[in-house]
């Protein structure tokens, strides 16, 4: 049977999170140590080498993004993106509550590979409690010396789903509207304050400690090849285990809902399963023997993304589900590009009609359309991925969209 | 540096750095924006610009990419043609569609560009905003249900004018342009200069002062220099009938080299004057309380003997000369020319000095 493999969460509940003094007695900040032992290039190469790939959604290699920001200005900074806005994702705040010193140390390897000792978290605003327990863990980390030079500010969202992205997240922390730049330049040459900027997830960061104090090859034999290590899921939906589990990446979705999740909830049989948020597609039970690697996902059209898994059983009405999930693009959207504002607006109408019994399959020709525009033609993710629900839905579920038409 | 790049089959060099909307144009292709404004910050975000990289997933907003060498780009590909349909019709769902009446008709880049793509209509349902601002200015009609949300006018008043008086407002399909909570422009940081209607690709925002006098796509354009003051701004007269009708921007820089078609509110609604019936067109002199037009000759004959006699009773300083900062300065010169030369004082004086 397959199992849970847990490096970040090992010690969960073991540890106060807090106390830098707890996580130093399980290991902790000896990733650090010997990252500073290191010069920033080894680093980088060292991060590189262990294939480690942003777990906040679009799966990019680390070290190389890392590469990618200049020696010379003075002033650069490393970004936590902890805004977690995926809808059924809370796994960043688990890694938080059980592991927070670990989040710290990593910021701070990622600090010394490019030369920066300025810190900023950026949490979700729901999340004020985790909020006051960061900062108390930063002061703790800071008192005990473990982060030497390197500081840490925690900000705070205000509730804006497109400010997980990144360069929306940069915009929020300057104290603009929350609305995505158009990149390039990526954050990397130019971020926050126009000063280059590494954006990483928790669980990205929360990953370096064990990478550095485990060697890359250690890393690099968890999990899928292509995209190591493990990953932190949260289940959510018609599933007997609503919890949150941390996996290899190589573990079967099946296994994932079957072993792991405790089956559909009630015994019911499996309709569809949403991967990686709300901008996920939706999976039919025919495509679960995939492993939940980032490139696995994407070559059966859906995505890994933030690590949701959202089940839903046989008496679910999907033309309702995407109904609503239409009104939170619609809700989302910031409104800087035209397919986005304009689109996600009509895509709920659409669907509103469709789910009324009021559609005709005009409507659903319109959809496509619209949809596709939108994937090509948004400036940014939000946008581009706002109308997948929609089209893996009129793939896999075509039917439950004609029985609703006038 | 230069880069290779083929665009519409045809192969181009450009300096790196270069926008690929800035490629593209120099290649022959007309691309079509509302955004993108060569004299603002770039936004990225109408999309209408958008053009296919050989090779690539997603369309790019050329304006906003850099090209790069080796580029292979379409700038009317099936999927580019497709998407700027589909923004066009985006745009016509929320629009208020009253182009028989709009100030803009004619001149208007919703209307051409959907002259250019066949979108006679929309295939999406919808109901427009009702955005109309009723704002009690008498200068500038600000009719959100014509926006197409480009920003222009936002950026416009923070990078030109400097008065940031207008932001936008709210999130997604409610996003509109405003001014601090959603007020009038009085009570906002506006200076009326009207910029905003300058840059507006549509006919969101137009000018009271011009309004049904004459749709400036039809009139007749004067360049002229403003009499306003010594800043020597262009203006561009609409003329219809041999009468002032109205004044837009120039913004070339060869015929507008002073302001770039940027004015003031005089330079841009203050004309009505030209063809008041009020307005003077003689000299007046004044006998037993009441005016009477004259000549120029028989004017300053008189206001040369009353001159004279002052300084012949009085001495020179008992004269001075206030001038006017709405002359340029040559005429500045003469002014305190006549004053030392000809009468002998040195009271001179200048309005823009108080």
């Amino acid at each position: 049977m397959a199992q849970e493999y847990r490096v970040l969460l090992e010690h969960a509940d073991k540890i106060n999170p807090e106390s830098a003094a707890d996580y130093v007695k399980v290991g902790g900040y000896k990733g650090l140590e010997k990252a500073r032992s290191m010069n920033p290039k080894d680093l980088t190469e060292e991060v590189k080498k262990s294939g480690l790939r942003g777990r906040g959604g679009a799966g990019f290699n680390a070290g190389m993004k890392w590469s990618f920001v200049p020696q010379y200005p003075e002033t650069k900074y490393v970004v936590c993106n902890f805004d977690e806005g995926e809808p059924g994702t809370y796994k960043d705040r688990i890694i938080c509550q059980k592991n927070a010193q670990a989040l710290l140390e990593g910021m701070a390897i990622c600090g010394h590979a490019i030369g920066s000792n300025n810190g900023y978290i950026y949490c979700r605003g729901e999340y004020p409690f985790v909020v006051e327990m960061l900062k108390k863990a930063i002061g703790n980390a800071k008192e005990s010396g473990a982060l030497g030079e390197f500081n840490i500010e925690v900000r705070m969202g205000a509730g804006a789903y497109v400010c997980g992205e990144e360069t929306a997240l940069i915009e929020s922390i300057e104290g603009h509207r929350g609305e995505p730049r158009f990149k390039p330049p990526f954050p990397g040459v130019e971020g926050l304050w126009r000063m280059p900027t590494v954006v990483n997830n928790v669980e990205t960061f929360a990953c370096l400690p064990y990478i550095l104090t485990n060697g890359a090859d250690w890393f690099a034999g968890i999990g899928a090849k292509s995209y190591p290590g493990t990953k932190v899921l949260t289940l959510t939906g018609d599933i007997e285990n609503p919890t949150y589990f941390e996996v290899p990446t190589d573990y079967l979705l099946r296994d994932v809902i079957y072993e792991l999740g405790g089956g559909v909830k009630g015994g019911k049989k499996l309709k569809a399963v949403q991967v990686g948020g709300t901008s996920g597609a939706f999976i039919p039970p025919q495509n679960i023997d995939t492993p939940i690697d980032f490139d696995s996902m994407s070559a059966i059209g859906a995505a890994l993304g933030s690590g949701a898994v959202f089940v839903m059983d046989e008496s679910r009405d999907i033309v309702d589900t995407i109904n609503r999930i239409a009104k939170f693009f619609e809700h989302e959207s910031c409104g800087q590009c035209t397919p986005c504002r304009e689109g996600t607006h009509r895509c709920k109408e659409i669907m509103e009609k469709i789910n009324t019994g009021r559609g005709t399959l005009k409507d659903i020709e319109n959809l496509k359309v619209l949809a596709r525009v939108m994937q090509k033609a948004s400036l940014c993710g939000l946008g581009q991925a706002a109308p997948i629900p929609i089209t893996s839905t009129l793939e896999h579920f075509e039917y439950e969209y004609l029985r609703k038409l006038m | 540096m230069d880069i290779k790049l083929t665009i519409n089959g045809k192969e181009i060099e450009v300096p790196q750095g270069t926008m690929l909307l800035d490629a593209c144009r120099k290649a022959g292709a007309d691309i079509p924006t509302f955004c993108y404004d060569p004299d603002l910050k770039l936004a990225g975000s109408c999309r209408m610009c958008v053009v296919q990289p050989q090779g690539w997933r997603n369309l790019v907003a050329s304006c906003v990419t850099p090209a790069q060498n080796g580029m292979v780009i379409d700038t009317e590909s099936p999927d580019v043609v497709e998407a700027r349909k589909v923004v066009l019709e985006l745009m016509l769902t929320r629009h208020k569609l009253t182009c028989h009446t709009c100030e803009k008709d004619g001149d208007c880049n919703l209307q051409d560009y959907c002259y250019r793509y066949g979108v006679t209509e929309s295939r999406f349902e919808g109901k427009i905003h009702n955005l109309f601002k009723d704002d009690s200015n008498p200068f500038i009609e600000r009719d959100y249900d014509k926006c197409v949300m480009c920003t222009r006018c936002v950026r416009a008043c923070e990078e030109i004018t400097g008065a940031r008086a207008i932001n936008v407002m709210d999130r997604g399909y409610h996003a509109h342009i405003a001014t601090a909570f959603d007020g009038e422009l009085e009570d906002s940081p506006c200076v009326f200069c009207g910029q905003c209607i300058m840059v507006c690709p549509v006919g969101a925002l137009t000018s009271k002062i011009a309004a049904g006098k004459g749709k400036p796509a039809q009139n007749e354009k004067v360049l002229t220099t403003c009499t306003y003051c010594g800043t020597g701004c262009t203006l561009e007269l609409n003329v219809k009938n041999d009468e002032i009708v109205g004044v837009t921007s120039n913004r070339d820089a060869e015929w507008s080299p002073v302001n770039k078609g940027a004015l003031c509110v005089k330079g841009r609604f203050g004309w009505d004057f030209v063809n008041s019936p009020e307005r003077l067109t003689t000299p007046l002199i004044k006998e037993n309380g009441e005016f009477r037009p004259a000549s120029w000759d028989e004017a300053l004959d008189l206001a040369a003997e009353k001159i004279n006699g002052i300084k012949e009773k009085y001495g020179p300083d008992s004269l001075s000369m206030f001038s006017s900062a709405r002359v340029t300065n040559e005429e500045n010169y003469l002014a305190q020319k006549l004053m030392r030369a000809a009468i002998g004082s040195n009271n001179v004086d200048h309005c823009a000095r108080l």
